[in-house]
C-alpha cells in the first residue's frame, strides 16, 4: 500500500497538531506535579475523553475489528471485557485511589505501608506491566506503519519512538493528555462514518446484516456464535478473567486519576470514558462484519496474519483511499497516544518512586525532580525502543494480554486489599505483588505462547502449563499471596488503616 | 465505641486549606483524630452505607458478566436464533453494554448522596459544631 498525497497530508496535520498541543503545554510545564498530572487540573470531560484514547489501543482499534472480521463473536469477547472493566475500575478503585495516591499506584499504597520495599515493589511491577504494553505497542506500531507507508520497521519504530518521546519530555501530562483527546476524537469520527457506512450497505437494517453474516465468511453460521476461535473453555475464562480485572490494575490507566482535583471529578471522568469506550466498542461489530463482508477474510489474512488490516481495508472498501488514508493517520494517532501515556507512567516509577522517594528518601527540590523525570523519560523510551527493534516477530495480542494479567495479578489484589482489608499488613503487600507478578511471568514462559511440539512457537516442546492466558491461576494467587501473608505477618497498624479509610471514603487531607 | 469527633478538634485549626497564601498553616489531623473520625457514628454509617451497595453490585456484575463466557464455553445453549438470524450470544453480549452503562449511572446518583454526607463529616472536623 503505497501513500498518496491526501495520506501524507493527513500524517503531516496529525503531527503537526500534536506538536502544536505539545509546544503549548510546555509552557505549563514546569514543576513535578504539573509534569505527572498536568497539575491536576484536568475536568471530568477531558479526563474522560483522555481515558478513552490512553486506553483504545491500536490492539483495541485494529485487533478487535481484525478479530471480528476473522473469527466474528469470539472477537467480540475482547469488546465486552474490555467495558466491563470499567465497572470494577468506576466501582471499587478509581475514587480510593485518587484520594490516597498522588503520582503513582506506589503512592497510594505507601500511603498505608511507608517502607521502601513496598515501594520498590510496587514500581518494579509498574515498569514490567509498562514495558510488555509498550512493547506491544510500538512491535504493532513498527509493523502497521511500515505496511502503510512503505518504510522499514526499524524507522518506523523510531519514528514513533522520537514523537513519544518529544510528547513526554517538552510537554509532560498536560501534552500527553491533550494528544490522547485529540486522537480519541479522530478515531470515534473514523469509527462512526465507517461504521454508518456499512450499515448503509445493509439498508440500515441490522437483521439484513447478520443474515448477510451467515454467508458472508469460512465459518458458515459458526460466525454468528462462540467458538470459532476458542475451544479451551478454561482458557477462555482465564482470558475474560485477565481483561474484566486487569484494566483496574494498569499503570498507565490509573495514573489519568491523579490529573483531576478530586475523587468526584474522577468519578466523572471514568464515567464520559465508560460511555464513549462502549460506544467504540458496540461499533467494533460494524467494522469487523464490514470487513468480513466487504474485505473478506482472504485478503485480510492475506495483508496480516492477525487480521489487524481489516479495518484500514474496510477503509479502503467503503471509501477509497481517501478514507484508507484517514483512517490509517487514525492508527497512527492512537498509537501515539498510548505509547506517550506509558512512557510517562514508566517513569514516574522511576524517577519519582525509585529515584525520588527511595534512594533520595524524597529529599529532593522541584528542579531535580522535574531533571529526574526527564531523564527517566528518556530512558524508558529508548530501552523500550531498543527491545521493539529486536522483538519484530513477538505476537502482539499476547503481549497486551500479559500486561493486562499481570496487573489483575499484581496489582489488583494489593490495591484492593489496601483500601478495604483491615488486617492487611506489609507481609501481605509484598507476598501479593511479588506472587502476582512472578506466577503470571513463569505461567507465560511454560505456556503453549512460548512452546510449540511442532516448533510454531519460539520454543520445540510440549508446553508444561496448558492455558495461553495464566490469569485463572495467577489471580487467585496473588489474593491468596497477600491473605495469608497478612495472617503470618506482623499485626497491621489499626491506627495507620483508620487514617486510609478516612481518607479513602471522604477524600480529607 | 462511639467517639466523638471533638476529639479530633485539637489536631485541626479552623482555616481555609485552600488558601496557600495565608501565613496560617494548616495542621495535619494527628493519628488519634483519624481514629476518631474512623470510630464516629457517622463516618461508621457512611462506610456502611458504601459497602451495602458497592459489594452486592460488584458480584452481581462479575456473576453477570462471568456467566457469558460459562454459558459459551460449556453449553450451547446461547446459539438459539431470536430475531432472524440474531443469536441469543449477541443479546446477552448487548446486556452487558446496557448492564455496564445503568451500573455507571446509578453509581454516579448514589456517590453523589455519599459525597454529601462525606462533605458534613468533612464540616464537623473542621468546624467543631457536632
Amino acid at each position: 500500500m503505497g501513500m498518496s498525497m491526501i495520506g501524507i497530508f493527513f500524517f503531516v496535520a496529525i503531527v503537526g497538531l500534536t506538536l502544536f498541543v505539545t509546544y503549548l503545554a510546555s509552557k505549563q510545564t514546569n514543576s513535578a506535579s504539573e509534569f505527572y498530572t498536568a497539575g491536576g487540573g484536568l475536568t471530568g470531560w477531558q479526563n474522560g475523553i483522555a481515558i478513552a484514547g490512553d486506553y483504545l489501543s491500536a490492539a483495541s482499534f485494529l485487533g478487535i475489528a481484525g478479530a471480528i472480521a476473522l473469527f466474528g463473536f469470539d472477537g467480540f469477547f475482547y469488546s465486552i471485557g474490555y467495558l466491563v472493566a470499567y465497572l470494577v475500575v468506576l466501582y471499587i478503585v478509581a475514587e480510593p485511589l485518587r484520594n490516597l495516591g498522588r503520582y503513582t499506584l506506589a503512592d497510594m499504597i505507601t500511603a498505608r505501608f511507608d517502607q521502601k520495599k513496598v515501594r520498590g515493589t510496587a514500581a518494579v511491577s509498574t515498569i514490567v506491566i509498562v514495558l510488555f504494553y509498550m512493547i506491544a505497542q510500538l512491535v504493532g506500531a513498527g509493523g502497521l506503519i511500515q505496511l502503510l507507508l512503505g518504510i522499514d520497521y526499524w524507522v518506523a519504530v523510531l519514528l514513533v519512538g522520537v514523537m513519544m518521546t518529544i510528547y513526554v519530555l517538552w510537554g509532560g501530562m498536560a501534552a500527553t493528555s491533550w494528544v490522547q483527546i485529540i486522537k480519541a476524537v479522530l478515531l470515534m469520527i473514523g469509527t462512526v462514518i465507517i461504521s454508518v457506512m456499512v450499515l448503509m450497505k445493509f439498508n440500515f437494517n441490522i437483521i439484513e446484516m447478520f443474515n448477510t453474516m451467515k454467508t458472508a465468511t469460512p465459518h458458515g453460521e459458526g460466525y454468528l456464535v462462540a467458538g470459532a476461535k476458542y475451544s479451551n473453555g478454561v482458557d477462555t475464562m482465564s482470558m475474560m478473567i485477565a481483561l474484566v480485572l486487569g484494566t483496574a490494575g494498569l499503570p498507565h490507566i490509573l495514573m489519568r486519576f491523579f490529573t483531576v482535583k478530586d475523587a468526584k471529578t474522577a468519578r466523572s471522568s471514568v464515567v464520559y470514558a465508560t460511555w464513549i469506550v462502549g460506544i467504540f466498542y458496540i461499533l467494533t461489530i460494524f467494522l469487523g462484519f464490514g470487513a468480513a463482508a466487504f474485505v473478506g477474510s482472504e485478503k485480510i489474512i492475506g495483508a496480516n496474519a492477525a487480521g489487524n488490516m481489516a479495518a484500514p481495508l474496510l477503509a479502503q472498501a467503503l471509501g477509497g483511499d481517501m478514507l484508507m488514508s484517514f483512517i490509517c493517520a487514525v492508527a497512527f494517532a492512537t498509537i501515539l497516544a498510548v505509547v506517550a501515556g506509558l512512557v510517562l507512567s514508566g517513569a514516574s516509577a522511576f524517577a519519582h518512586d525509585i529515584y525520588g522517594q527511595i534512594i533520595k528518601k524524597g529529599k529532593v527540590t522541584e528542579k531535580e525532580q522535574m531533571k529526574a523525570a526527564r531523564l527517566a523519560s528518556i530512558g524508558v523510551a529508548v530501552f523500550s525502543i531498543i527491545l521493539a527493534l529486536g522483538a519484530q516477530t513477538m505476537n502482539v495480542a499476547f503481549l497486551v494480554s500479559l500486561a493486562f494479567c499481570i496487573a489483575a495479578s499484581a496489582n489488583l489484589p494489593v490495591i484492593i486489599y489496601t483500601i478495604y482489608y483491615k488486617k492487611f499488613n506489609t507481609t501481605g503487600a509484598m507476598a501479593a505483588m511479588i506472587t502476582g507478578l512472578v506466577t503470571a511471568l513463569v505461567l507465560v514462559v511454560v505456556s503453549p505462547n512460548l512452546w510449540n511440539p511442532e516448533g510454531t512457537a519460539i520454543f520445540t516442546g510440549t508446553a508444561l502449563f496448558p492455558l495461553t492466558n495464566p490469569a485463572i491461576i495467577s489471580v487467585p494467587a496473588g489474593f491468596l499471596a497477600g491473605w495469608i501473608g497478612s495472617l503470618v505477618g506482623a499485626k497491621s497498624d489499626a491506627r495507620k488503616y483508620a487514617e486510609v479509610t478516612v481518607k479513602a471514603n471522604t477524600g480529607m487531607k | 465505641m462511639d467517639h466523638k469527633l471533638e476529639s479530633v478538634l485539637e489536631g485541626v485549626e479552623n482555616s481555609d486549606s485552600s488558601d496557600k497564601s495565608s501565613k496560617k498553616r494548616k495542621k495535619e489531623i494527628t493519628a488519634d483524630g483519624y481514629v476518631a473520625i474512623a470510630n464516629s457514628q457517622e463516618f461508621k454509617s457512611l462506610v456502611k452505607k458504601k459497602n451495602s451497595f458497592i459489594v452486592p453490585v460488584s458480584i452481581f456484575f462479575l456473576l453477570f458478566y462471568f456467566t457469558l463466557p460459562v454459558l459459551t464455553s460449556f453449553t450451547t445453549v446461547l446459539n438459539v436464533k431470536v430475531i432472524g438470524d440474531i443469536t441469543l450470544v449477541w443479546i446477552f453480549a448487548l446486556a452487558q453494554f446496557i448492564m455496564t452503562w445503568i451500573l455507571c449511572m446509578t453509581y454516579v446518583s448514589k456517590a453523589n448522596k455519599f459525597d454529601q454526607e462525606a462533605e458534613s463529616i468533612i464540616e464537623k472536623v473542621k468546624d467543631g459544631d457536632y
